[in-house]
């Protein structure tokens, strides 16, 4: 079994290794794989004959993004009072919410908590305990969408080889979350808050565009033509810290490993790839398993999976149902 | 962005020339992404601090809301969420840019512009502030400046006959200072009719006379003046500023404007001001000054 500290190192950095031993379920699965070949692929062409193309969990996912980020505009816009604030700290029906991650950065460099602060971050904390953690990511962010929009004509150059994708190492962030908390602390300004496409997008929808508008579309095109998603995967502390908050969270993407055919097609999609690592012939250790903590539980396998190996799941739920 | 795809591919012949062992095409390229990475923590964490220069040089020193913390304090404690914004009923509250550095995304009022009249009569911004950014009650170990806290609470003219005639803050953002006498028109002894800041203006404040809580245009109010005494009569802050009549001996009615220690630094007496000069009115707010500096 994948121990939660395997898991976390994953998270924070580590390449995932291949399994030392394997459930007799898991183990009894690959073998099948392995004996009857011809069979296999046969089913494999036949599924994939069969593929129901949708993006089902991608376009609930956006209506969910725009809406949160509509709701925050249209309170102060219209005064409807509902979601007053941006996403670094507001209050929705007078409860107060406050980002983990910038909590923790108001938090190191005052080095003074009052109540509602507090009390802010702790129904956050909460609220991302039950949805997911990196939930937050894919189902909130403002630039997690546009990246994605940006993500999809990179994909386009890097067809056309017209770029390359530049892959940096995935310590990096950690590193990151590590270096901006130091430097809160040691400087006593909220130092990460300065470049923070989620605060300025926000803040920009909100209140109006800003100079910081330019810092944004510059990160874009570096993603465009250097290097993919580089800002959510390698740079940015708040996926960390809510990838800290899923290691809990019940909500995950659940695989079943009888299911999967090893195409990958999932890992060609996926912001996170290495929490995908498992779908790679021979890696699953038991027959179903959940997906890592810094899984954005985006759905974009769910919606590409031709045999549903992938699906939406929630501990302790999922034998109820 | 193209170096590394001909690097790899001859990686192997430059390995065989060398004799190096195998796999190490595979080290060079886990190399150049090590510094690849380095490179990229290097240049986010240094464009990062580049937010510090303008904090720095004080280059953007702005006026912040009512029950700000010291600057340092301030913008350290500051969540950058806006919601001080938000609730003002006269959009006194702007937010910080990238030009801000450190201080993107943290509120501050353009005084000339739109000054805080505390037509909300508590300080909503400070209820508002989920940090202690804005706070009535600064933490003990944050100890005032000298001059910056008040003699005793201001009493705020338009509740001066509430039960509770007093603003609770206790220390004042900054302090009116009459910068340039010599375009004043009570120095000059010259009366004032007409908008304040002519039609164009788009800033509001409360007139109690009009209605309490609904902020009007200034534009909409009209003043006549035989001796210009804006600056003291629309003052939302009780003996904070007065006329001190000035005698040449002349037979001409002639007053200087005197800021006086009750003075919150709000900035309604900048906003009002009808004359200026050189983008300046005649009277301004120094942001954070202090009583006796």
């Amino acid at each position: 079994m994948k121990t939660f500290k395997e898991k976390l190192l994953v998270m924070l950095g580590q390449d995932s290794k291949k399994p030392a031993s394997y459930s007799p379920e898991a183990e009894q699965i690959h073998k099948l794989k392995r004996l009857n070949k011809a069979d296999f692929e046969a089913m494999k062409q036949h599924t994939r004959e069969h593929q129901l193309v949708q993006n089902k969990w991608r376009n609930r996912r956006w209506a969910v993004l725009i809406a949160v980020n509509l709701l925050f505009v249209v309170s102060f816009w219209l005064d409807i009072q509902m979601l007053e604030g941006a996403l670094t700290a507001s209050r929705f029906v007078g409860f107060h919410l406050i980002d983990l991650n910038s909590a923790l950065q108001v938090m190191l460099a005052h080095k003074h908590i009052i109540v509602n602060l507090l009390i802010g971050t702790a129904t956050v904390f909460f609220l991302w305990v039950l949805l997911g953690g990196r939930t937050f990511c894919s189902w909130v962010c403002p630039y997690h969408l546009i990246a994605e929009w940006f993500e999809a004509l990179h994909l386009k150059l890097v067809e056309k080889k017209l770029v390359t994708d530049h892959e940096f190492h995935r310590g990096a962030r950690t590193v990151f979350w590590v270096l901006f908390s130091l430097l809160a602390i040691v400087t006593g300004y909220t130092v990460f808050e300065t470049l923070s496409p989620t605060g300025i997008l926000s803040r920009a929808l909100i209140y109006g565009p800003s100079l910081a508008l330019g810092w944004v579309f510059l990160l874009l095109m570096f993603e465009v033509f250097y290097s993919r998603r580089a800002w959510c995967r390698y740079v940015c502390p708040i996926g960390l810290t809510y990838g800290m908050v899923g290691t809990i969270s019940p909500v995950r993407i659940v695989y079943r490993l009888d299911k999967c055919f090893h195409e990958g097609d999932c890992r060609k999609v996926c912001l996170v790839p290495h929490v995908l690592d498992v779908v790679i012939k021979g890696r699953a250790e038991e027959a179903v398993m959940a997906i890592g903590p810094d899984c954005t539980r985006c759905g974009l396998c769910v919606d590409t999976c031709p045999s549903g190996a992938l699906t939406y799941g929630v501990k302790g739920l999922d034998k109820l149902l | 962005m193209s170096d590394t795809q001909p690097e790899s591919a001859s990686a192997p012949e430059a390995e065989s020339k060398t004799g190096r062992p195998q796999g190490s095409a595979k080290q060079r390229s886990a190399r150049r992404r090590f510094m690849r990475s380095a490179a990229l923590t290097g240049g986010i964490i240094g464009l990062a601090m580049l937010g510090y220069l303008p904090v720095a040089r004080a280059s953007h020193a702005r006026l912040r809301p009512p029950g700000a913390l010291d600057e340092k304090d301030f913008l350290a404690s500051c969540i950058k969420c806006g919601q001080c914004v938000q609730v003002c009923p006269v959009q006194a509250i702007k937010l910080g840019d990238l030009t801000d550095g450190f201080g993107i995304g943290a509120p501050h009022i353009d005084a000339r512009e739109q000054a805080c009249d505390f037509s909300c009569d508590a300080g909503q911004c400070i209820l508002a502030c989920p940090t202690g950014a804005l706070t009535y009650d600064k933490p003990g170990f944050l100890t005032p400046r000298a001059g910056a806290p008040l003699a005793h609470l201001p009493i705020l003219k338009a509740k001066e006959k509430d039960a509770e005639p007093t603003l609770n803050l206790k220390e004042r953002m900054g302090l009116a200072r009459l910068a340039q006498p010599e375009i004043c028109l009570a120095v000059q002894g010259k009366g004032f009719k007409g908008q304040a800041r002519g039609a164009a203006f788009k800033g509001t404040m409360r007139y109690m006379d009009v209605d309490r809580w609904k902020p009007i245009p200034v534009r909409d109010h009209p003043y006549e003046r035989d001796l210009c005494d804006l600056c003291v009569t629309e003052c939302p802050i009780k003996d904070a500023i007065q006329l001190k009549v000035v005698d040449k001996g002349d037979g001409l009615k002639r007053a200087v404007p005197e800021v006086l220690e009750q003075c919150i630094g709000c900035g309604v007496c900048e906003m009002i001001c009808p004359v200026e000069s050189g983008g300046q009115a005649a009277i301004v707010v120094d942001q954070r000054q202090t009583w006796g500096a």
